[in-house]
């Protein structure tokens, strides 16, 4: 039984195949995901490897974040395949030649290196969750501490090496896992859109961005829920690295369609109607405009007159600014991926507007569903372990006795 | 709906039948007699499309949806009417991949050069397509065809944005890549594609580089041929003679 394809409108002419929308919402999802895994882990690297003391209320939070999204990562990817039950082929027989092949071996060893350093991270409050419980609980915590309870100064010296040369490693690894995202379209001569090498600098800036402003509104969110104090100097901090991301951003996104005006290429007149027609709400209006322009006026104020500013306008310019720039984030992925495909190769027509459906297989439920996962995981993460202190920092209750008092 | 299945039905029929009739004995006495087994070191396929010649009428087009039960709305190969005129104006169309060919229709400008230009997987040589693949399920043949092993393929579409000429697509039923084959089944047991035998003008002809007596060969040896998005140096397989600027 053939499915009917309703075969979409096209203004001008497309080649015939190319009415079709090979990558659909998921494979927006996908380096939204990673782009997030990325931010979050360079936040946790600012403290763990360059000292930013002022990051060090998140640094924890910031690690379980980029696990968290790490975890669900591949579902868009899965989901969208056409044949998930060889997804495996991938890693067991890649073919080398392919950007893609690669995924297999970045993805597992970011995998890798989060999974180690989170170990490193957590490995104290294990052994104090391990020590503390019993019954299966306990079997559950020593087998996650492998079963060593050494926390001695010495241990834990060697912990503290261990997370440094972890992050540097990890570092490299998160910009390589999300600029070969970049490098996919990046490379790909065929597609006018995608084909420059600002693409994956672009992909890892705009990850930069993303990921920051995921954490400013989860701790933000975290600390309303738990009723603790929302750190000032945190937020103040994560405010001048949003900031300083979205500025490289969107600095590069504009590069890139200055320089293809400037050269008035072949693919320009193709490019220049699709960018003032086919996006001009997802383009102009939602990425440039809502998802930039206001959120960099926004955090300019937040970060210029940061010392003028009560907290709790601090906290509100920031948490603002920060779903905005996850909007452009997102108005940026679709308008690479989705935009990318509405330009036919025959650079001579568009394929009509493509909107995703609310139950298909890769529709909009199922991308709110992968995307609520990765809050899910963070959720199920912060049950286990904790995410903001260290078991041997005064409990929560009496904290906010201090507090109150 | 009904009367246009019929139709297509039909013709794709008589198309099967001209062939069965043209080329059937010649196959099954080689199968009968034990014919030398196909070694593919022998062969270097080429295609090679005279625009001027075409005529639009879309039976190549046909003859591949019938021969290779491609689905619709999805295309091995199609055809494409240029309309040119004077200060740069062009129309450029392909209804259903001109699978009935082209209705009259009118432009608002004077045509003053008109053409139609099949098109198909270019099979090229250096092509992006099978580079992309993370699977290494297309790949192409030693005798120079580009194919995708539909039970390796994941079905990730990364050859279907990777083509520059629109070739590829994913199809709906077996959720793998799925494109242009030359009809490998035929032309391996020496038949022509099923289009090259459709077409009622010659304007698709089918050769192979190694045979030194080869026609088409001869031509492209020969002649002024072009191929399709050269400054993307995929080296095509498939030449074109009489084509346009505005062809892409």
């Amino acid at each position: 039984m053939i499915p009917e394809i309703r075969l979409p409108e096209v203004v001008g002419f497309a080649f015939p195949n190319d009415v079709h929308i090979t990558w659909s919402l998921m494979i927006v999802l996908y380096p939204y995901l990673t782009g997030i895994v990325a931010g979050a882990f360079v936040i946790s690297a600012l403290y763990h490897l360059f000292g930013k003391e002022e990051l060090q209320p998140i640094s924890r939070f910031s690690m379980a974040t980029s696990f968290a999204f790490m975890v669900v990562a591949t579902l868009p990817l899965l989901n969208h395949l056409g044949h998930p039950e060889r997804a495996l082929n991938i890693i067991f027989t890649p073919n080398f030649s392919s950007a893609m092949a690669g995924f297999g071996i970045l993805y597992n060893t970011y995998l890798l290196i989060l999974l180690l350093e989170v170990w490193f991270v957590w490995r104290k409050d294990i052994i104090l969750l391990a020590r503390r419980s019993r019954g299966l609980k306990r079997k559950i915590y020593a087998a996650m501490a492998l079963w060593t309870y050494d926390i001695s100064p010495q241990a834990m010296e060697k912990d503290h090496s261990a997370i440094r040369v972890l992050t540097a490693i990890g570092i490299p690894a998160a910009c390589m896992l999300h600029g070969y995202v970049g490098f996919l379209f990046g490379a790909l001569k065929a597609n006018p859109w995608w084909s420059t090498p600002l693409m994956p600098i672009i992909f890892l800036a705009s990850g930069m961005t993303s990921g920051v402003a995921m954490l400013i509104i989860l701790y933000q969110i975290a600390m309303k829920l738990s009723g603790q104090r929302i750190d000032g100097e945190t937020i103040a901090s994560l405010n001048r690295w949003l900031w300083l991301f979205m500025i490289v951003t969107v600095s590069l996104e504009l590069l890139e369609i200055i320089t293809l005006a400037y050269e008035k290429s072949e693919a320009w007149e193709a490019i220049h109607p699709l960018l003032t027609t086919k996006l001009a709400f997802s383009f102009i209006s939602v990425q440039l405009v809502l998802g930039s322009l206001i959120p960099f006026i926004l955090l300019m104020i937040a970060v210029t007159m940061n010392r003028y500013l009560h907290d709790r306008v601090r906290n509100t310019l920031s948490f603002v600014s920060a779903l905005l720039l996850l909007i452009q984030v997102f108005a940026m992925r679709w308008n690479v991926v989705i935009g990318g495909q509405l330009l036919s190769k025959s650079f001579r027509g568009f394929r009509e507007s493509y909107s995703p459906q609310l139950f298909e297989k890769e529709g909009i439920l199922a991308a709110v569903g992968i995307f609520c996962l990765a809050f899910i995981a963070l959720f199920v993460f912060a049950r286990i372990l904790p995410v903001f202190k260290g078991l041997e920092e005064p409990q929560r209750a009496s904290l906010e006795a201090e507090i109150k008092g | 709906m009904g009367d246009e299945l019929t139709r297509r039905g039909f013709l794709g029929a008589a198309g099967g039948l001209v062939v069965a009739l043209g080329l059937g004995p010649k196959s099954g006495e080689g199968a009968e007699s034990g014919q030398p087994e196909y070694n593919w070191e022998d062969f270097s396929y080429v295609y090679l499309i005279d625009a001027g010649r075409c005529i639009g009428c879309g039976m190549c087009v046909q003859a591949c949806q019938r021969e290779n039960k491609v689905p619709d709305g999805f295309f091995r190969t199609w055809v494409e009417r240029y309309r040119i005129g004077e200060g740069g104006r062009v129309e450029v169309d392909s209804p259903n991949g001109a699978i009935n060919g082209f209705p009259a229709t009118i432009v608002d400008f004077r045509v003053t050069k008109g053409l139609f230009v099949p098109k198909l997987c270019n099979h090229c040589k250096n092509t992006p397509c099978t580079q992309v693949c993370p699977v290494g399920a297309s790949y192409t043949t030693k005798d120079g065809v580009v194919l995708v092993d539909d039970k390796r393929c994941i079905g990730c579409g990364y050859c279907v944005q990777a083509c520059p000429y629109g070739s590829r697509y994913l199809h709906p039923v077996t959720h793998v890549a799925d494109k242009c084959t030359w009809c490998y089944h035929r032309i391996t047991k020496g038949l022509k594609p099923a289009c090259v035998m459709a077409c009622p003008v010659g304007a698709r002809a089918f050769g192979n580089m190694k045979n030194l007596q080869d026609p088409v060969r001869k031509i492209i040896a020969t002649e002024p041929v072009l191929v399709l998005q050269p400054e993307l140096l995929t080296r095509p397989n498939c030449y074109y003679k009489g084509l346009d600027k505005e062809v892409r």
